[in-house]
């Protein structure tokens, strides 16, 4: 059985298992839709969030960027994790026992103004949407690969399937569907990475070979990978080399847009009592955790397997990889499939048989090009993307092991970008249609209303996609910026603050979404449209923050704003004040009224 | 009103444990994994440095670690002031 068959078998049947729970759910459950989590487990629910939570970024992404880059990109890891410390601590109890079911409807009702709800659903909107734009790269290189045809047909095919599963996975069984994602996305990532570390270092568990020994060369792991890439001009990978600052910032504007995107607060509305929501972030942490102690592993070892793959011979003094090896060999079949999708390429420049990779921006590295006569990098094109896909053929893994990762990448992919495609139609047909422009709107109305948004939200993101600001987790890090600038602080001013009132949070949602979408623009072109910026995220407009750090500025600027607003303008009404004082104590508002 | 300082003790003592919590959480990420990892260079890690462990795996087990303390932490405090869900 070739390849191809073995990938349709797996992304098959772990369709088929979703669907399969969907309609058993939706058959044995009287619950309503917005209801899914209640009466669930905590434990179940984690992992379900856990599944809602983990995207194309997560899975696809994430592990091929900390490869490249090393240590500096570590700001993923503790960004993505340390959100629910927030999360946990500052929002998900006190939500939960304001009992309602959109952040929006919290945000409206706390600050006592159609206008602020509005707002709300606006910056939910431009946030969701940019986070599905990332969904849809990552979308676009698993079915790339996985029908073995281009990039933009890849992603296109996707969209459809994308669609489709949002309309029918997102209406009924969410949460045991996600369940079954979730195990589907962890045994796909962890598998392989076993195997690989296996190879590597002895080590079945992947987080600790990272830091134990390579049992080819006896010395440790990373210790071996600093000498490789150093050898071959790049810079070494446990060291820090970017700007200190402008990784500080990343960090925290990852951190704070986790514990400020809808689509994750709203889980912890579904959960039976406050003290389960404490514990459900906790648990959520602890399935992602798996995947996350292991990303790190994953790129370290795929890197070293790269590196090697180019350089058969022990390092440079033995020559580089062959073509004739690379179109003949049987462990370089990856490099051909790949080749295929438009994201991985190479070109002998200096007609010499042999395809060197090495880094040809270092001076000392054009110093020793000259003398071999090499004429630049020849491994002109390696997308950060195809890296965790790619690595069970790297690594020469089983055919099986290579289709559960084809069916865990699309299972991360689908399950947000349906889970992101509700957000955004319910806040459209729910928060604004009925809740502002015609509040009479029929059932029948609110649903289409909902499938036209979805429609229009695909067809954008995936027009988007085609030319997408970044790689998937770069794309996603702005969906974080955004969420960071404007929801986190209006929820958190919120809870603990009675000071601030409605003026104050409206005005400064609106100036922390509008600073951070301008200082995105000018970075990454307006509306995301290519060749429109005016500045690059290598020469920043203020000193050395990028755009997808800026989300900690933004919110900076709406805590002061909505503050400096709310100062000069009329206090909080005592009945909010009230409502406050009751949101932050966990006993139920009846039984409060008993005293 | 005896129920009003119980619960503003209550919810001075969150506040407490959350400054607390945020502080461990601040120092393991922006702290060890990065600001402070020069004065970590000399702990070695499996061929690298401690800060880099923190940055890589080391503060995702402290976050889970102050996750669960919380959780248990304020569901006692909750029964202590008799502001738990019956």
């Amino acid at each position: 059985m070739d390849q191809f068959t073995i990938n349709l078998l797996f992304v098959g049947a772990s369709f088929a298992i979703y669907i399969g729970i969907a309609i058993w759910a939706r058959a044995g459950s009287t619950s309503e839709f917005y209801a899914a989590g209640r009466g669930v487990h905590p434990v179940t629910n984690g992992m379900a969030t856990a599944a809602d939570w983990m995207s194309a970024a997560s899975f696809i992404s994430m592990a091929g960027l900390i490869a490249f880059t090393g240590y500096d990109n570590s700001t993923f890891l503790m960004g993505w994790t340390g959100g629910y410390v927030l999360l946990a601590l500052l929002l998900a109890p006190y939500l939960r026992k304001f009992g309602k079911f959109t952040v929006s409807e919290f945000i409206g009702d706390r600050f006592y103004s159609q206008t602020a709800r509005m707002v709300a659903v606006l910056c939910l909107i431009v946030a969701s949407l940019t986070y599905v734009i990332g969904q849809m790269t990552g979308v676009g290189v698993a079915f790339g690969r996985f029908l073995e045809v281009n990039n933009t047909t890849g992603l296109l095919i996707g969209a459809c399937v994308v669609f489709a599963y949002a309309v029918f996975g997102g209406m009924k069984g969410v949460t045991y569907t996600q369940v079954a994602q979730y195990v589907v996305l962890i045994m796909a990532y962890t598998i392989p990475a076993i195997f690989i570390s296996l190879q590597l270092t002895g080590n079945p568990i992947p987080a600790l070979g990272l830091f134990g020994e390579h049992t080819a060369s006896g010395e440790p792991l990373l210790a071996k990978l600093d000498a490789i890439v150093t050898e071959l001009g790049f810079r070494e990978y446990t060291m820090h080399h970017g700007d200190t600052f402008n990784m500080v910032l990343f960090t925290l504007s990852l951190m704070i847009g986790t514990a400020g995107l809808p689509h994750v607060i709203m889980r912890f509305f579904t959960v039976p009592k406050v003290s389960d929501a404490r514990w459900s972030a906790g648990w959520a942490l602890v399935f992602i955790a798996l995947l996350y102690l292991t990303a790190p592993a994953v790129g370290a070892m795929a890197r070293l397997n790269i590196s090697e793959m180019m350089w058969p011979n022990g390092g440079i003094d033995g020559g580089a990889v062959t073509v004739q090896q690379i179109e003949e060999e049987e462990r370089y079949d990856w490099m051909a499939t790949w080749q295929k999708t438009g994201l991985l390429g190479w070109e002998d420049k200096n007609g010499d048989g042999r395809i060197q990779y090495y880094n040809d921006a270092n001076p000392d590295m054009q110093t020793l090009a000259a003398e071999k006569g090499w004429q630049g990098n020849e491994l002109t094109n390696f997308n950060r993307d195809i890296l965790v896909l790619a690595n069970p053929e790297i690594a020469n893994l089983p055919g099986w092991v290579i289709g559960l990762v084809a069916a865990g990448g699309l299972a991360a992919a689908l399950s947000t970008a349906a889970g992101l495609l509700l957000a955004i139609s319910s806040a459209v047909s729910h928060d604004l249609i009925k809740g502002a422009v015609n509040p009479r709107i029929s059932e029948r109305g609110e649903l289409l209303s909902a499938r036209v948004a979805m429609a229009v939200a695909i067809v954008v993101a995936t027009y988007l996609g085609l030319n997408p600001p970044g790689f998937a987790a770069q794309t996603v890090a702005l969906a974080f910026g955004l969420a960071a600038a404007s929801i986190f602080p209006a929820l958190m001013m919120g809870i603990f603050s009675t000071r601030i009132n409605n003026t104050g949070a409206v005005a400064g949602m609106l100036a922390g979404l509008v600073v951070t979408l301008v200082y995105i623009f000018l970075h990454k072109g307006w509306f995301f449209i290519p060749d429109t910026n005016s500045f690059t995220d290598a020469n920043p407009l203020l000193g050395t923050v990028q755009s997808t750090s800026f989300g900690a500025v933004g919110a900076a600027i709406n805590f002061t704003v909505a503050y400096l607003v709310a100062g000069m303008t009329k206090a909080t009404p005592e009945e909010i004040k009230e409502l406050v004082e009751s949101v932050r104590i966990p006993r139920g508002a009846s039984a409060a009224q008993d005293h | 009103m005896a129920d009003n300082s119980s619960n503003s003790t209550y919810w001075a003592t969150n506040i407490r444990i959350i400054l607390i919590s945020l502080v461990i959480w601040a120092l393991v990420s922006f702290g060890f994994g990065i600001l402070l990892r020069p004065l970590l260079a000399g702990i070695p890690v499996g061929g690298t440095d401690l800060g880099f462990w923190f940055a890589q795996q080391g503060s995702i087990l402290v976050f889970l670690g102050i996750i669960f303390f919380y959780a248990w932490r304020m569901n006692r405090l909750d029964r202590e002031h008799g502001v738990d869900e019956e």
